[in-house]
């Protein structure tokens, strides 16, 4: 485990690669010939390993789950699920705020980190897109299942209507609509713009009919040349600065759901900062999540690196330092503001009948991240496998602290009510990480789930080096 | 054989269409070329015609629509007409209006000219529609539970009777309810004519023999609204009593203020052992076991010179000091006072009380003598026990029952059913089948009051004519058909029997006349002195046990009394007052013997009262006198309609004929099982916040405005939007509610559940806070657990100026309109519910499932077609009846287009409201009413701090506390 984070030799640590990139963010001695077998083979081979069948089939009796729970909500209603009056909004939301969070980590790495030259991403970026990309179907699903008549939801988009309806474009859900719309689009096409070359790679070594059709038909007759990278590269620059603002306006616009309403423990001028870090924090825990099982079941150690590793576990937990002073201002500002409501609220939601929940947030939000101080738990995929699971937790808690706790006791005594999930509750929860799963298996075996082309960029050629 | 062609070129088959046919449709080309054959031809159609069938499967309902062959007078179709009728309340007669669509009763309110109504309606009659509905109720004449016809039993009847004839009857027994109707009064005479050995027994566990022990006339008539001190031991007369209605309104109009000027209040006292709506609205009030309450009479007595009494230093403190201070209140305003005990109370306080009433000089000015509108006034329990006695001798060969159910609810000690065995030939004549009509040979199902031709009296005498709005649906027969089936047959309809002793009552020269006018006003001019008057028996006085120990107090429930209306969906999800209960009963513990007992709300214990014992769930209610424990009956049914199967226990089963109403020597037993309620509110404290404010008369004298001082009200600016945005010449509809006046009684909300066809949602939603009905009655406790003052606030849509639910609507479903209605369209709603979220009153309710789909033909005539049945997933919420409103703009607009009359548009709440809590209007109108008490300086808008600007706003809480009992 010790090999890869510092090269033991001092010639290698400052080697560059063709294009000027420091060469030791991949394994020793990894030539372009590795990285296009390693990552292709992935696709090519045969035979998946069984990992991938054991999690294949997790993920598919999950997503059956779903399609169950999803049926019967459709026949029976809403009232299947535990949500209420007062408590309105339940699982459905705080899964959407805790997919969309999820949903950003890919786009960060692609984008701002594209942006700021942080070429540690390159093994990475592939993955977390795609995972960002499943987390924000995940998270879209969610507002629909929730509306009381889903069928209908195209009523929250502007189109034309013969009866001139419009949505209400003062509510925060139809900024969403943009907001999340928008995102997923962009998030979208800068994914498989970047994937264009790297399947024109998989065309070329495919030896299978379908293979080469298949991969053919999406490479959209990319032929490698200087003319193709140079507007690829313009383009694929043009969309890292389209979506970096997004990966700011997306979760931001999320908390407005919240911030707009008047309700104590919503109504907080912090929300979009705050959740956006919350949503950069949860889903960098979710990269690390994927990134360390297909690391080591794919044996590409040489690829993600352990630095790769503790980069990503020091922007969690950067970003997790930020979300935990935002607990606090949060706190802070409700006893501040010294309105009474804001007090209540604050009160019940660490000492009222959800307190409890409100201390496991803390512990695994703020408390288990302390350890990455350390660079051994940085360091150590397994234990920050645990970290970044906990932080996964943690950040759903958040959001179900936020949504539930201040829902249940607001203004009048006389309406405080309780919400307790169902079964569906959770099977709408569980099911919506086996469609996660699904198509990121589905992802893992079909497409590269590491970038070839940028992933040859880094490799820093023998004969050069030597030359050096 | 015929071609098929599409067009000219193709008849023709030109070159052209050749070319054409090959370029666009080359694969067709090659088909088109071979003749079709007739039995291809015939192949292709027959699929095509099965696929365009299989596209049609839903099949549309069938609907047939036939207009009328002959217009019947009156009836326009959109238009509902209005019928006087009356309902009845443990037998004393209530009047009221109902509203009929298309001939279908959809709405039951009070009448005005009705002295036990004066406009305003109970919850009971307002939820008689329910039952008239019914999908459970008895739908056919049986035998042994096989459905059988009225001629067979009149057949087996008629061999019965004849064997009677010639004893005189001696084996004939009847056993009714309280009766309070002339014409039942009259046949019960002419059987008793016939059958001079045959005897005529009463049984109502709800009997209110005891407020007529003290008076030869009846019950006595309280002039509410004259007294300026109450003292009620034990009485809940402004909830609980035949003329609550009329008791509750008076009272409020002499506590009602809106000025500082007119500053004057009536002085309520109350001891009570369990919280009543009566005692909720006390200035003071203590809660004392029920078996204390003639030591309270007693001390009171003594205090005001009546007879020999425990003097009231010997009572505890806060007791002793009660009682001085009503005493003094009473001395200091002679013949302008009133004191009052409960029927629950024995005899003995009663003629205690009626001493103290002279003494005091009321008797005649605030109190007047009642009249005998009972027919037959007798002491039930006795009357039952008789009864028994003759059934268990098997004296009896022919038993009528008249409604009731007395296996059910008669004193359990007397052992009923077994002794009903006894009778020979049971009948049993109830509107539901119950325990009782098991345990008879036949059943006749009753027809329900609106569809029956009957009279009743009221508390005072005052006669109504009760008049059918709807054919039976089922074959259900009146009272009064099936006793004159004992008298003479063949059987006239009721209409006949009605009539005729109308006819003989009034020898009017114009007796049809005089009958419409009855039918018309739905009362009769005259109170009738018609009825028989038996002389009252004497009865024997019940000492009270004074010894220690847990009392048991027995009281029907609030909702669905005896147990009449177990099966009545509205009535059993009316959260109940005070404890907002749902679906159940419970055995209601005070705090402090829930600390003593270490009980929790929600434990089974172990009741054993007289040696029988029941399982009950523990209730926790603040303001319980310590050692009491209620428990109320009717609940608990074991042969009910799918609404009331399973719903609480049976509290009958301890009741026996010493203690009807309470009993020492209760043991309790906690037996660790759990039982979960279902509440509308869990949550009694108010937590330091404003939305309910109070003050006393003093402080309201000494500073009007305390009441909106509590909290800060915004500025009209402080908005980012425009501040006038609603602001328009036209209508501005708002709303008062006097928190002064409402007494909490639950009748809005009922209102608004039958006019806004408002779904029940069933326990287990309710537990889960998915309660539908729209204006909610919040509770609130102030002070000590032990003598906690109870609060109530009723709480509809505010109808805010800047509603915040209007803002988060991704769809705009939620709306202003220019007459300042926030108006929800359901139609466009998609169920976000971000309104409900944001609304800070939390007045929106939810559908969250279709709530409406499995209704039955029979409960879908009951819904008003003014307003629409919401599907699933919709947002609803109360809309200030906004289509009241808009039928008293046709009416105005077709009235030579002039405005809307303040006091035009009465939504269901505020019509139905006992004390006129509720006052609506248009506030742009200086003059109106609504506008007069916004004016008032108690006026307050609850949370109006966070600039929501509500149109909906509260006169603050006045009390008047006795300034002595205050300072100690």
């Amino acid at each position: 485990m010790s090999a890869g984070i510092i090269p033991p030799d001092e010639q290698v640590r400052t080697r560059l690669s063709p294009l000027g990139y420091p060469s030791n963010l991949l394994g020793p001695r990894v030539t372009y010939a590795d990285v296009n077998e390693s990552i292709s083979s992935i696709v090519l081979r045969d035979r998946a390993p069984a990992q991938w069948w054991i999690g294949f089939a997790v993920a598919f009796c999950l997503l059956m789950i779903f399609f169950l729970a999803v049926s019967w909500l459709l026949i029976r209603g809403l009232g299947i699920w535990g949500v209420n009056i007062p408590v309105a909004w339940g699982f459905a939301i705080v899964n959407f705020v805790w997919w969309i969070g999820i949903g950003h980590a890919g786009t960060f790495i692609s984008a701002i980190l594209l942006l700021m030259f942080q070429h540690w991403r390159t093994s990475i970026n592939r993955l977390a897109e795609a995972m960002t990309l499943f987390a924000v179907a995940c998270a879209g699903l969610m507002p629909l299942l929730h509306l009381g008549r889903p069928w209908v939801f195209f009523w929250l988009l502007p189109y034309p209507d013969t009866m001139g309806m419009w949505p209400q474009f003062r509510s925060p859900l139809v900024w969403d609509i943009f907001a999340v719309g928008t995102y997923f689009t962009v998030s979208i096409l800068f994914w498989f713009l970047g994937l264009v070359p790297d399947l024109a790679t998989i065309r070329d070594r495919a030896r299978k009919v379908w293979q080469k059709k298949f991969y053919g038909f999406l490479a959209l007759g990319w032929r490698n040349s200087a003319d193709h990278w140079q507007r690829h590269q313009t383009a694929y620059l043009l969309l890292a600065g389209l979506a970096t603002p997004l990966v700011l306006s997306v979760h931001s616009v999320v908390s407005l759901d919240f911030a707009v309403a008047q309700l104590p423990g919503w109504h907080s001028t912090i929300f979009p900062p705050y959740f956006v870090a919350g949503a950069i924090y949860s889903g960098f825990a979710m990269v690390l999540n994927i990134v360390i099982p297909v690391r080591k079941i794919y044996h590409l150690e040489n690829l993600i690196t352990e630095r790769y590793l503790n980069n990503m576990a020091n922007v969690m937990f950067a970003t997790g330092l930020m979300v935990s002073y935002g607990y606090f201002i949060e706190a802070f500002m409700s006893w501040y503001s010294g309105d009474i409501f804001e007090q209540y609220m604050m009160t019940y939601r660490v000492f009222g009948p959800y307190g409890w929940i409100f201390w496991v947030l803390m512990l695994c939000n703020v408390l288990v991240p302390q350890t990455l101080w350390s660079r051994r738990i940085r360091c150590n995929p397994f234990t920050l496998f645990i970290v970044a699971f906990l932080v996964n937790v943690g950040m759903w808690i958040e959001r179900f602290v936020i949504v539930v706790t201040s829902l249940h006791r607001d203004f009048i005594p006389s309406s405080w009510g309780s919400y307790a999930p169902t079964l569906w509750d959770w099977a709408t929860l569980f099911g919506s990480v086996g469609l996660f799963l699904m198509l990121l298996f589905l992802f893992i075996r079909l497409l590269p789930m590491i970038s070839i082309s940028e992933s040859r960029e880094l490799v820093a050629e023998p004969a050069k080096a030597n030359a050096l | 054989m015929h071609e098929y062609w599409r067009s000219l070129d193709e008849r023709a088959g030109t070159p052209e269409f050749e070319r054409w046919l090959h370029g666009e449709f080359p694969a067709a080309a090659e088909e088109w070329v071979s003749d079709i054959h007739r039995r291809e031809f015939l192949r292709l159609m027959g699929a095509s015609a099965a696929l365009a069938g299989l596209g049609a499967c839903t099949k549309q309902p069938l609907e047939k629509i036939a207009p009328y062959v002959e217009q019947p007078e009156q009836i326009v179709p959109g238009k509902p007409l209005h019928f006087a009728t009356a309902t009845t309340f443990a037998g004393y007669a209530q009047g009221i209006v109902v509203t009929s669509h298309e001939g279908r009763p959809t709405k039951i309110e009070g009448k005005p000219e009705h002295p036990a109504s004066l406009g305003a309606t109970t919850v009971w009659a307002q939820a008689d529609v329910v039952d008239l509905y019914d999908p459970d109720r008895a739908q056919a004449v049986t035998k042994a539970g096989q459905i059988s016809t009225w001629d067979d039993f009149l057949q087996e009847l008629n061999v019965g009777l004849e064997v009677q004839q010639q004893t005189g009857g001696s084996g004939l027994r009847i056993l009714t309810q309280t009766v309070t109707s002339p014409t039942l009064g009259r046949q019960l005479a002419d059987l008793a004519k016939k059958f001079p050995n045959a005897r005529w027994h009463q049984w109502d566990p709800m009997t209110r023999e005891n407020a007529q022990s003290a008076s030869a006339t009846g019950e006595n008539i309280y002039s509410v609204a004259a007294a300026s001190v109450i003292v009620s031991l034990d009485s809940d007369f402004l909830y609980f009593h035949p003329a609550a209605l009329r008791y509750a309104r008076e009272f409020a109009s002499a506590r009602r203020l809106t000025q500082v000027q007119d500053a004057r209040m009536s002085r309520l006292y109350v001891a009570e052992p369990t919280p009543t709506i009566t005692g909720a609205n006390a200035d003071h009030r203590i809660a004392v076991p029920a078996r204390n309450i003639e030591i309270i009479a007693n001390a009171l007595a003594q205090e005001l010179g009546v007879g020999e009494g425990t003097a009231s230093t010997s009572l505890p403190d806060p007791i002793a000091k009660w009682i001085k201070a009503a005493a003094q209140d009473l001395s200091a305003s002679l013949g302008r006072s009133i004191v009052i005990a409960g029927e629950t109370q024995p005899p003995a306080v009663h003629i205690l009380v009626d001493k103290i009433n002279h003494q005091l000089g009321n008797i005649g000015r605030t109190i007047l003598p009642g009249r005998q509108v009972v027919v037959n006034s007798i002491d039930q329990t006795d009357s039952v026990r008789a009864l028994i006695r003759d059934l268990n001798n098997g004296a009896v060969d022919l038993l009528l029952i008249i409604g009731g159910n007395p296996v059910f609810d008669a004193p359990v000690d007397l052992a009923f059913t077994t002794a009903l065995g006894c009778a020979k030939l049971r009948v049993h004549h109830s509107l539901h089948t119950n325990e009782t009509s098991l345990a008879c040979h036949w059943h006749i199902p009753a027809a329900h009051f609106l569809e029956s031709w009957s009279d009743a009296l009221a508390f005072d005498g005052t006669a109504t004519v009760i008049q059918p709005l709807i054919e039976p649906l089922y074959a259900g027969l009146t009272t009064h058909e099936l006793v004159e089936a004992f008298i003479h047959q063949p059987v006239r309809n009721a209409f006949e029997i009605v009539r005729e002793s109308w006819r003989a009552a009034k020898s009017s020269s114009d007796f049809d006349l005089d009958w419409r006018r009855a039918l018309n006003h739905g009362v009769v001019p005259q109170p009738s002195e018609e009825s028989m008057a038996a002389p009252i028996q004497t009865r024997q006085s019940r000492v009270s046990n004074q010894a220690g120990g847990l009392e048991i107090l027995f009281r029907p429930d609030p909702n669905i009394l005896d147990g009449r209306y177990a099966n009545n969906a509205w009535l059993q999800e009316m959260p109940r007052p005070l404890t907002k209960i749902c679906w159940d009963n419970a055995a209601i513990v005070s705090p402090q013997l829930a600390k003593q007992e270490a009980l929790k709300t929600g434990d089974i214990v172990e009741l054993q009262f007289r040696g029988k014992k029941i399982a009950a769930p523990v209730w926790i209610q603040p303001g319980q006198s310590e050692n009491s424990i209620t428990v109320h009956f009717g609940n608990g049914r074991r042969e009910v309609g799918r609404v009331g199967r399973g719903v609480g226990f049976n509290a009958y089963e301890l009741r026996t004929s010493d203690a009807l109403w309470f009993g020492d020597g209760l043991t309790l037993r906690k037996t660790g099982a759990k039982h979960e309620f279902a509440t509308t509110q869990h949550h009694h404290a108010i937590e330091g916040r404003h939305m309910f404010r109070a003050g006393t008369l003093a402080q309201f004298s000494s500073d009007p405005g305390f009441a909106s001082k509590m909290a800060e009200v915004p500025k009209r600016e402080e908005t980012l939007y425009n501040p006038d945005e609603f602001k328009n010449a036209g209508y501005a509809w708002g709303m008062v509610i006097d928190l002064t006046a409402c007494i909490g009684c639950n009748s809005c909300t009922i209102a608004c559940q039958a006019e806004n066809n408002i779904p029940v949602v069933g326990k287990y939603q309710v537990s889960v806070g998915r309660e539908m009905q729209w204006i909610r009655i919040d509770s609130y406790y102030n002070g000590p657990v032990e003598a906690p003052e109870l609060n109530h606030q009723p709480v509809p849509c505010m109808h805010c100026e800047h509603a915040p639910c209007e803002l988060v609507c991704p769809v705009g479903a939620t709306v202003h309109d220019n007459e300042g209605l926030n108006l929800q369209v359901y139609n466009r709603c998609v169920g976000t519910r971000y309104c409900s979220n944001n609304c800070p009153y939390k007045v929106r309710r939810f559908n969250f499932f279709e709530l409406n789909g499995k209704l039955s033909p029979v409960e879908k005539l009951g819904k008003n077609p003014d307003v629409t049945v919401r599907s699933r997933g919709v947002m609803e919420k109360c809309t200030y009846c906004v289509q009241r409103i808009n039928a008293a703009r046709h009416v105005a607009e077709l009235d030579h287009d002039r405005s809307i009359r303040d006091g035009e548009v009465v939504p269901a709440c505020a019509q139905v409201c006992p004390t006129e809590a509720i006052i609506f209007g248009d506030i742009n109108n200086p003059n109106s009413r609504v506008s007069e008490f916004k004016r008032s300086p108690l006026n307050y808008g609850m949370l109006a701090e966070l600039n929501t600007r509500p149109r909906t706003t509260y006169l603050a809480k006045l009390r008047n506390p006795n300034p002595e009992l205050v300072s100690l």
